[in-house]
């Protein structure tokens, strides 16, 4: 036993302290008390967490129980069970690294709200990061699932922040029940391992013995329905509408839940999967697929936003997309790698544009923008190295990590490695898009936001600085084999996640990798040129509109689920309820009533009547006694 | 005849003393000052029975035993078994829980008020406790009979209506029922009873377990008692007095009927008709399993669509009866062992839920969600109290209600996918009524109406944080009451075999 | 005399005393139907019992015979007491709707 496992209960237990001690002291703690504290408990937690990580990358992992969560006679014993190994060991730091960023950066941008509202923040926050941490520390798929419910409950929370706002609400609302329909997939796939092999502990259901006692069938049956999960929490067709609507969000909420670490929640299920999900082909077809298909869908859309915060959003939902073409290709290194870089530089941008938003006085349309460079040195250089990263230019982070999801695509099929690459290209087009708009020509704001327009505080700046030298250097974890390196991320998540094969020779490598550095460069040279006068485009038409409107997908499921759904209910309860069921019971009981009325003609009250029927009865009381 | 007085014996006679005293006491708040002492005495006692369980040792306080209608067999035969002891345990907590979110409501003529509330705590205690049919019987309709006269006298302006109906309905099922405990009866075997007397047959428990039917009468009597217990709790097509009962009554009341009486039905099946009738249940139990699975998804649906806020909460509590239900039918360790716990969480959270919706609807006079809005603004602490009511009532992990829901609806799994599935699209619809609920009524701006909500006092704070309390304690360690009933699911399941 | 020709008798009376109180509204007749019933049963009564009296039971249990008759001088008692009471009631109905036909006494029809 060594002493640090003795903490590790610790990790998700101080933010459980930090939500309890703000939401409980909203009324009496101060702003810089409830911030200092927020911050603190996760700032706890990630150097717990760093020293986990150091414990793990010596080749320690970890298996703590705590407690039966549920224990049936002759059923299953779920135990409250951390599992801590180099997969969870590198989503810790991640989680609280750049929560603890994230959470810095809200002392000062949430500083407007009033003290209460303030500390409420926090302690939403902490509870996500509470429940974050749960989702990957749990050693079985029911605490995983606390998890993953628990950062439903936090996003909702958090998006409807500004509950007043009924558009917010609403947009809460979405993203948890398209969540649920998501958590119901997960939930009938761990019935289904229940019902088959009787445990859900990651170290029994993976092991041999087990996996050999579920039947093909099975196995599809159960990769299908936990990818179905993780389409909902990690925004993958058809449940990712809700994402782009979280932006109602405060800005900080964005970055860390829906773009660093809640959506990534999905990918981290499946390559925790692994050894599930290498055996099911097909669902492995599936979701390189559906990913693929997210993500240049998302992308197209992102082209025609104007909204700095959707953009940012429909690139996540890309970016996510290609997170699962990896795990589809059975690259789950690639995937892990892409969480990696993909939460510095996206929660970099979110930052960044949170910053913007911030200066400009709560704007968010980029049309409203430009030059703001010369206003914001810091946070425009640092979201210039955000857009840099994500679009691959070599030396940066996204660099590495796009290129080898590239890279498993090809070798597995080259039509998805077309698709991949042209998805990549309008990354990097609509993501210049959006820096030349915003921040440099000249600014098309009104006089009273410009007079406004400045740099915002260190304790904004600081974290966008630290993520925009992460955004860069991050990448140097995976450098392939082809350019020099030894892939230091894959030789270390081996224990967990087996690297993928990669058949490609080094020339083929260096090749696909020119190939899309000179396509990406193009992209964005033909980005600036279009938009470096900053000439406003038109109202859209044709295709463009389509862009704009989202592929109207959102008033598909409106038109198709929703409404359906609605006519379905009014129309049970006006007509199968009320008339059919409550109209026999109530039917009844009218019968009764309209019986005993005929039956009362009975009792006219004439003597003469009387006696007769007693005549007549007796009589036959008479001839019963005699004949019968 | 036992020489000192047992548990089972002071959770009925309490309340039953205390109900008939609190008639005759000389003022309206000394009758209330009375329940609430009474209520509260008895959730002790019940904590103190919590640590007499052991069997071997403890069997002379849990159980009692006289003969009381010795030529027809019957026996006041009373006792705790596990699952007894839990439901015991609801109504215990329940009504002290009720006594002290109402406590600052003025009713008209508080000392029947009051005194008709304990006599129906007597009654629900004694349904949990009995072992004799007869005296289940008993206490069934003693129950029943109180809460008639509270939703009359008490209730909304269409109580008569609904308070008829209610009454109707469910004396038509109990009156089902009575006819197939005769029968029953009729056909058990001859025992000997104390002073030589021998008794031609018996209402006890034992030897309606041990009676020899053919399939065939089983059959007919699976539907009697079946019928019966499928209007108290209610399933659907049997539900359509719950909510305009629900609605119309006060709203103590409707959380006696929603919290503890609903559980009475599912009680039933438990107790006296799987074990009795094990063929027909085998037979039927798909029968079962569907309509109540037809009727969580309809009843959600209709949930939806609500704008009375009274019988959202009323579909909301059908859906999830109806879970139960389906799981107990459902036959295996995991299923029946969720629906046992979810019996005693449910109680607890709808409680939760009516109180907030009873103050809603004191303080601004309506019970449209539609009309409503803003509230969070006013009140804080009400709003964070409710919200996490609501998330238990939709099985937020960590709440109380989700091991529960988690093994019910895996057990329904292991019967037919598909079971799980459809039962599973009322986890989902569940999510979208509730949040929708929360969101007119609690977020958005404030209206005419919500603009004079104060926040809530003292006593209502003190209930829900008392449910709270157990929505988190048994939603970490729900382990707490598995231990407890687990006894209970082993013995239904063996008298299956 | 022959048993079967009392028998008879009283059957005769007793049908023209039920047919009477079924056809008749007036109160008296009725009344007089209702003695004529209840007279013919007295008059089957006497029959029997002096039937039984010249039966070798009779030998045995001494009271055998007289049975029945005493049975006669109740009901003749208590038929004098409902005529007395049965009157009245009459006497009053006449007084307060000056009429005796029982069709007008429905009224606890509603």
């Amino acid at each position: 036993m060594n002493h640090i496992s003795q903490f590790v209960w610790l990790i998700p237990v101080l933010p459980l302290i930090g939500f309890l001690a703000n939401g409980l002291g909203r009324n009496y703690l101060s702003k810089s008390v409830a911030g200092f504290m927020g911050s603190g408990v996760v700032l706890g937690s990630f150097v717990l967490s760093l020293l986990v990580f150091m414990q793990v990358q010596s080749g320690v992992t970890m298996n703590l129980h705590y407690f039966n969560f549920i224990q049936i006679n002759e059923g299953i014993t779920i135990g409250f069970d951390y599992k801590i190994d180099q997969l969870s060991a590198l989503f810790l730091l991640i989680i609280t690294g750049i929560g603890f960023l994230i959470h810095l950066y809200s002392t000062a941008y949430m500083h407007e709200e009033s003290g209460k509202d303030f500390a409420k923040y926090f302690a939403y926050l902490n509870l996500f990061v509470f429940s974050m941490l749960l989702l990957v520390m749990g050693a079985n798929y029911i605490i995983l699932f606390i998890g993953w419910e628990g950062v439903g409950l936090c996003s909702y929370l958090l998006i409807g922040y500004w509950y007043k706002n009924n558009h917010y609400t609403d947009a809460a609302k979405k993203a948890f029940i398209m969540n649920r329909i998501g958590d119901l997939g997960f939930l009938l796939a761990v019935f289904w391992l229940i019902a088959k092999i009787g445990t859900i502990q990651y170290d029994e259901v993976f092991n041999a013995a087990n996996l050999s006692r579920l039947s093909a069938f099975d196995i599809s049956g159960i990769t299908l329905l936990l990818f179905v999960g993780a389409t909902g929490k990690s925004a993958q067709i058809p449940l990712y509408t809700w994402l782009p609507d979280a932006m109602a969000g405060p800005t900080p909420v964005s970055a860390l839940i829906h773009a660093a670490t809640m959506v990534t929640a999905g990918i981290y299920m499946i390559a925790r999967s692994n050894a599930l999900f290498s055996l099911a082909h097909h669902t492995q077809t599936i979701i390189a697929v559906v990913g693929l298909a997210t993500a240049l869908l998302a992308a197209s859309i992102a082209i025609k936003q104007n909204d700095i915060k959707k953009i940012l959003a429909y690139s996540t939902v890309s970016q996510l997309g290609f997170m699962f073409l990896a795990l589809g290709t059975g690259n789950y290194v690639a995937a892990v790698f892409h969480v990696l870089t993909h939460a510095f530089f996206k929660a970099l941008m979110f930052l960044g544009s949170g910053s913007v938003i911030h200066a400009m006085g709560g704007e968010q349309d980029i049309r409203k923008m430009g030059g703001l460079h010369k206003h914001m040195k810091v946070t425009s250089i640092t979201f210039l190295i955000g857009c840099i990263a994500i679009s691959g230019i070599p030396g940066f982070s996204g660099f590495f990590s796009k290129d080898e999801i590239l890279a498993g695509a090809f070798s597995h099929h080259i039509a998805l490695y077309g698709v991949a690459l042209f998805t990549a290209l309008l990354t990097a087009f609509y993501m210049f898009r959006l820096y030349i708009l915003a921040f440099t020509g000249s600014f098309r704001g009104t006089q009273d936001q410009a007079h406004h327009l400045h740099e915002s505080p260190a304790a904004m700046t600081i974290p966008l600085t630290i993520l925009a030298i992460l955004s860069i250097v991050g990448g140097y974890v995976g450098v392939p084999e082809a350019l020099g390196g030894h892939h230091a991320l894959a030789t270390y998540l081996s224990p967990v996640v087996p690297s993928a094969e990669h058949a490609l020779s080094h020339q083929t490598e260096y090749a696909l990798m020119g190939l899309s550095t000179v396509l990406v460069i193009g992209a964005i040279a033909f980005a600036w040129f279009r938009f470096k006068g900053n000439q406003a485009e038109g109202p859209a038409t044709g295709f463009g509109k389509i862009l704009e409107n989202k592929w109207y997908v959102d008033e598909l499921y409106e038109k198709i689920i929703v409404q359906p759904l609605k006519k379905t209910a009014s129309f049970l309860q006006s007509i199968l309820e009320n008339k059919v069921i409550d109209g026999f019971v109530n039917g009844v009981g009218k019968a009764v009533n309209y019986g005993s009325r005929q039956l009362r003609w009975l009792q006219s009250g004439q003597v003469g009547a009387y006696i007769l029927l007693m005549v007549i009865g007796m009589l036959v009381l008479f001839i019963i006694q005699l004949f019968l | 005849m036992g020489t000192y007085i047992t548990f089972p014996e002071l959770f009925i006679l309490l309340p039953l003393l205390g109900g008939i005293i609190a008639f005759f006491v000389s003022s309206g708040p000394a009758a209330k000052r009375m329940a609430l002492f009474v209520s509260v005495l008895v959730w002790a006692i019940f904590v103190v029975a919590l640590f007499y369980t052991d069997r071997t040792k403890y069997i002379a306080y849990n159980n009692v035993n006289y003969l009381w209608l010795k030529y027809l067999g019957s026996n006041y035969y009373v006792g705790l078994d596990a699952m007894g002891r839990m439901l015991v345990g609801l109504t215990a907590t329940a009504f002290p829980l009720i006594f002290i979110a109402t406590a600052k409501n003025n009713v008209s003529h508080p000392k029947s008020f009051y005194g008709l509330m304990l006599l129906s705590q007597a009654g629900l205690m004694g349904v949990f406790c009995a072992f004799d049919a007869l005296t289940f019987y008993f206490f069934w309709e003693l129950a029943l009979i109180p809460v008639y006269f509270l939703c009359s006298k008490w209730g909304g302006e269409k109580r008569i209506q609904a308070t008829f109906k209610f009454f109707v309905y469910t004396f038509v099922g109990s009156l089902l029922m009575l006819i197939g405990i005769i029968y029953v009866y009729l056909h058990t075997e001859p025992r000997t009873i104390e002073g030589g007397i021998t008794a031609v047959h018996s209402f006890t428990v034992g030897s309606f377990y041990n009676v020899a039917l053919t399939a065939m009468e089983q059959k007919w009597l699976f539907v009697l008692f079946f019928v019966a217990f499928a209007i108290k709790m209610p399933i659907f097509p049997f539900h359509t007095w719950q909510p305009d009962a629900y609605d119309q009554s006060p709203t103590p009341v409707t959380m006696i009927m929603s919290g503890i009486m609903v559980k009475m039905g599912l009680f039933g099946v438990v107790r006296w008709l799987i074990p009795v009738l094990p063929l027909a249940t085998k037979q039927f139990a798909s029968i079962a399993i569907i309509l109540s699975i037809i009727g969580i998804v309809y009843a959600s649906c209709l949930a939806m669509v609500q704008d009375n806020i009274k019988r959202l909460v009323a579909y909301s509590s059908i859906a999830h009866i109806g879970l139960m239900c389906a799981s107990i039918f459902a036959l295996n360790p995991t299923s029946v062992q969720g629906a046992m716990i979810q019996m005693f969480t449910h109680g607890i959270n709808i409680i939760g839920l009516w109180i907030v919706v009873e103050l809603i609807e004191r303080q601004t006079g309506i019970k449209n969600i539609s009309a409503l809005g803003g509230l969070a603004q006013k009140a804080p602490t009400l709003t964070i109290l409710l919200v996490i009511v609501a998330f238990a009532n939709i099985a937020l992990p960590l709440t109380n209600a989700f091991p529960g829901e988690f093994m019910m609806l895996s057990g329904l799994y292991e019967v037919k996918t598909w079971y799980a599935i459809a039962a599973g699209l009322g986890v989902i619809l569940s999510a979208v009524y509730t949040l929708n609920m929360i969101q007119k009524v609690f977020y958005g701006h404030t209206n005419d109406l919500t603009q004079t909500v104060k926040d809530i006092a003292w006593n209502e704070k003190l209930a829900l944080i008392i449910i709270v309390a157990f929505v988190f304690v048994l939603g970490i360690y729900p382990q707490l009451m598995i231990e407890l009933t687990k006894e209970s699911v082993a013995y239904l399941l063996t008298t299956m075999r | 005399m022959d048993i079967q020709a009392y028998i008879a008798l009283s059957l005769t009376l007793f049908t023209i005393g039920v047919v009477g109180v079924l056809t008749r509204r007036n109160a008296i007749i009725i009344f007089m139907c209702v003695e004529l019933m209840l007279n013919a049963v007295n008059l089957l009564l006497v029959a029997f019992s002096k039937m039984h009296a010249l039966s070798p039971t009779a030998k045995a249990l001494p009271t055998y015979a007289s049975d029945a008759q005493i049975f006669v001088f109740f009901i003749m008692v208590v038929a004098a007491a409902e005529v007395s009471v049965g009157l009245a009631i009459i006497v009053m109905m006449y007084r307060n709707i000056h009429s005796v036909d029982v069709n007008f006494l429905n009224r606890l029809k509603n």
